[in-house]
């Protein structure tokens, strides 16, 4: 038995006879790839095609295609092709291959690429309209959840708030000590590093102090929120609305707002300034261990230089924004979550696009208070 | 080649499979012939999605042997594509290819030919399964239950393997689409020469169908047979199942 797939071509006028052999499968595709384009040019030249079979040991779909097409090749312009000498339990195979690929459309032009990012571009700028409608709509939304939490306290679903505190507030708290610390540490790091040169290292406490409760603390801390926890939502929500539980929930006459989303974005309301605290406690933290270590300053003239050179204000600033920020990241989060469809690819984009656009958000949302709290000399 | 030699497809001897101190499989023992379709039928979360399942190597089994096509089977096994195709109960499609590239992903994984060769068999078995050339360009998510279950079975044939593994081919799917698709089964393993193995609740496919049916109860086959033998077993699970009133119901259309 042939364990190699072969082609015999005998020509003979313009009648060509062609006798494949062997095991015409799937696992000599290659082979019989080269095969069938070796005898392309011989079955172009001849009238009269004849594929005789009776030499064939194995055949599958491929290798059933493979001799179709040849034959079709061979039977193109008026000339003829016809299969002799097929086995029983073959003739099954290729009467049902005869059938497939009559019928193939044709290809889609491919678009102009200008066009297509164009196209692209008009479609982005109208979904950033979609977006904002979206934002407005959740925090309607969850503004009468709150009325209505507030005519009924029963109806909050404190459960549930506190389970999300715990969460997201609660187990949060480690990891953002940590990266607070060590951004304090850095920052005290570089002032001595550099102030040193025109002696004015003292001053380095100063920054320290207004930098990190101003801005650093709770925007890092709103940055690592919007990556831990606003991610969670998104997916949270995003597999809750594939495998219909937020239908499921409605049907009940429950409002998704209420039940899911109300419960998460007060959690994260309440979270995020309590974070925002500890995070810049810890980065003032590590920022005197650096003092003490490499600035040669003890804690004792740190935290006296700090009493000078912060004020009730600088904490107020910073701590004012923690909940508009958490307000963002929340409502981001959940309505990117809702957003999600059918697929797990777009979970993932779904997951992606909020905690992408949390953190923009946050950045901006800084910004603009920063101008505001200038403008009103805070 | 020895006739005698290639009778079986499948080759179960005393599988012992469990989770934990639960046993799930107890002793089995089950052969399914060349070019038959086996019909396996047993208790939600009795196991028989689990003794499919062990068989293509996806849970680990405590003792016993499993041979199929001759080869014995353990731990992961090579060329497993061309061995077998598996139809899942949900698809499992991957939904970040469209349907012609998750037809075309078996035959991309495992040989070596041209991109031309490879976009004709893939319409070639989306046709063979009764899906259209346009809808190669689909993503999963756009597919209803039914054409999900073809592509899915597009799939599972791309190599054309020998043996076909079927998890509940018809559920979810209207009773019209689910003949369709018994037929389609019945005439592909014509004309491929298939030995299907179909985990099944749905009465109708056992009986249009399947040349046998296993009864899985206790973790271990109580009965094996056509269906008319299996109508006549005497095991309480199996008369419970077969004579129960919704089953009657069936039996009496169908006579």
């Amino acid at each position: 038995m042939n364990s190699e797939p072969l082609l015999l071509a005998t020509p003979s006028g313009d009648a060509l006879k062609l006798r494949p052999e062997g095991p015409w499968t799937a696992a000599n595709v290659t082979t019989l790839e080269t095969l069938s384009r070796s005898v392309g040019a011989e079955v172009d030249r001849s009238r009269v095609v004849t594929l005789d079979m009776s030499g064939v040991s194995a055949l599958d779909t491929l290798g059933a295609w493979v001799l179709e097409k040849l034959s079709r090749r061979a039977a193109s312009s008026g000339r003829s092709a016809e299969f002799v000498g097929v086995a029983d339990h073959f003739s099954g195979l290729l009467d049902e291959v005869r059938q497939v690929n009559r019928h193939t459309p044709a290809p889609a032009a491919a678009p102009n690429p200008v066009l297509l990012r164009l196209g692209d571009l008009g479609k982005s700028t109208l979904g950033a309209r979609e977006d904002i409608t979206i934002f407005l709509q959740m925090l309607g939304a969850l503004f009468m959840s709150i009325v209505g939490a507030l005519r009924r306290p029963r109806t909050l679903r404190l459960t549930s708030l506190v389970y999300q505190l715990y969460r997201i507030g609660w187990q949060a708290i480690p990891i953002i000590v940590l990266i607070t610390f060590l951004i304090g540490a850095i920052i005290a790091q570089q002032g001595f590093f550099h102030f040193r040169r025109f002696g004015a290292e003292s001053y380095t406490v100063d920054m320290v102090g207004i930098l990190v409760l101003r801005e650093l603390g709770v925007l890092i801390v709103a940055i690592m929120v919007a990556g831990r926890s606003g991610s969670a939502y998104t997916a949270e929500l995003g597999s809750m609305k594939m495998r219909e539980e937020i239908d499921a929930l409605s049907t009940m006459g429950l409002d998704p707002v209420d039940v899911l989303i109300l419960p998460r974005v007060a959690a994260l309301v309440i979270a995020l300034p309590i974070l925002a605290f500890v995070g810049s406690i810890a980065a003032l933290y590590g920022g005197g261990l650096v003092a003490q270590f490499y600035g040669d300053m003890g804690p004792a003239i740190y935290v006296a230089r700090l009493h000078e050179a912060i004020s009730v204000t600088h904490f107020e600033v910073g701590i004012l924004k923690a909940p508009f920020m958490a307000l963002v990241i929340g409502i981001v989060a959940c309505s990117e979550g809702l957003r999600v469809k059918g697929s797990a690819e777009s979970l993932g984009r779904q997951t992606t696009t909020s905690v992408v656009k949390s953190i923009f958000l946050v950045i901006v949302l800084d910004g603009l208070f920063a101008i505001f709290f200038a403008s009103i000399g805070m | 080649m020895d006739e005698q030699q290639e009778e079986f497809a499948i080759r179960v001897r005393d599988l012992v499979v469990g989770f934990g101190r639960q046993t799930v499989l107890d002793h089995l023992s089950l052969d399914v012939r060349r070019g038959e379709i086996l019909g396996l039928v047993g208790a939600s979360g009795g196991g028989k999605s689990v003794l499919m399942r062990t068989i293509i190597g996806l849970i680990p089994r405590w003792s016993g042997a499993i041979e199929v096509m001759e080869r014995p089977i353990g731990g992961r096994t090579q060329g497993a594509a061309t061995t077998w195709g598996i139809l899942f109960q949900q698809g499992a499609l991957f939904s970040s290819l469209t349907v012609r590239q998750n037809v075309q992903f078996p035959l991309r994984e495992n040989l070596v030919l041209s991109q031309e060769l490879m976009d004709e068999i893939a319409i070639a078995k989306l046709e063979m399964v009764g899906l259209r050339a346009q809808d190669a360009d689909k993503y999963p998510a756009e597919l209803s239950g039914g054409m999900t279950k073809r592509v899915a079975l597009a799939r599972a044939l791309a190599l054309d393997p020998p043996i076909l593994f079927l998890d509940e081919p018809t559920s979810g799917l209207d009773p019209i689409a689910a003949g369709d698709f018994d037929a389609l089964i019945r005439t592909l393993q014509r004309t491929l020469g298939l030995t299907v193995f179909m985990v099944t609740h749905d009465l109708a496919s056992l009986t249009t169908v399947c040349d046998r049916v296993a009864a899985l109860a206790d973790g271990k086959i109580v009965a094996i047979g056509p269906m008319r033998e299996l109508l006549q077993s005497e095991h309480p699970w199996v008369r419970a199942y077969f004579h129960g009133k919704r089953s009657q119901m069936l039996q009496h259309e169908m006579r």
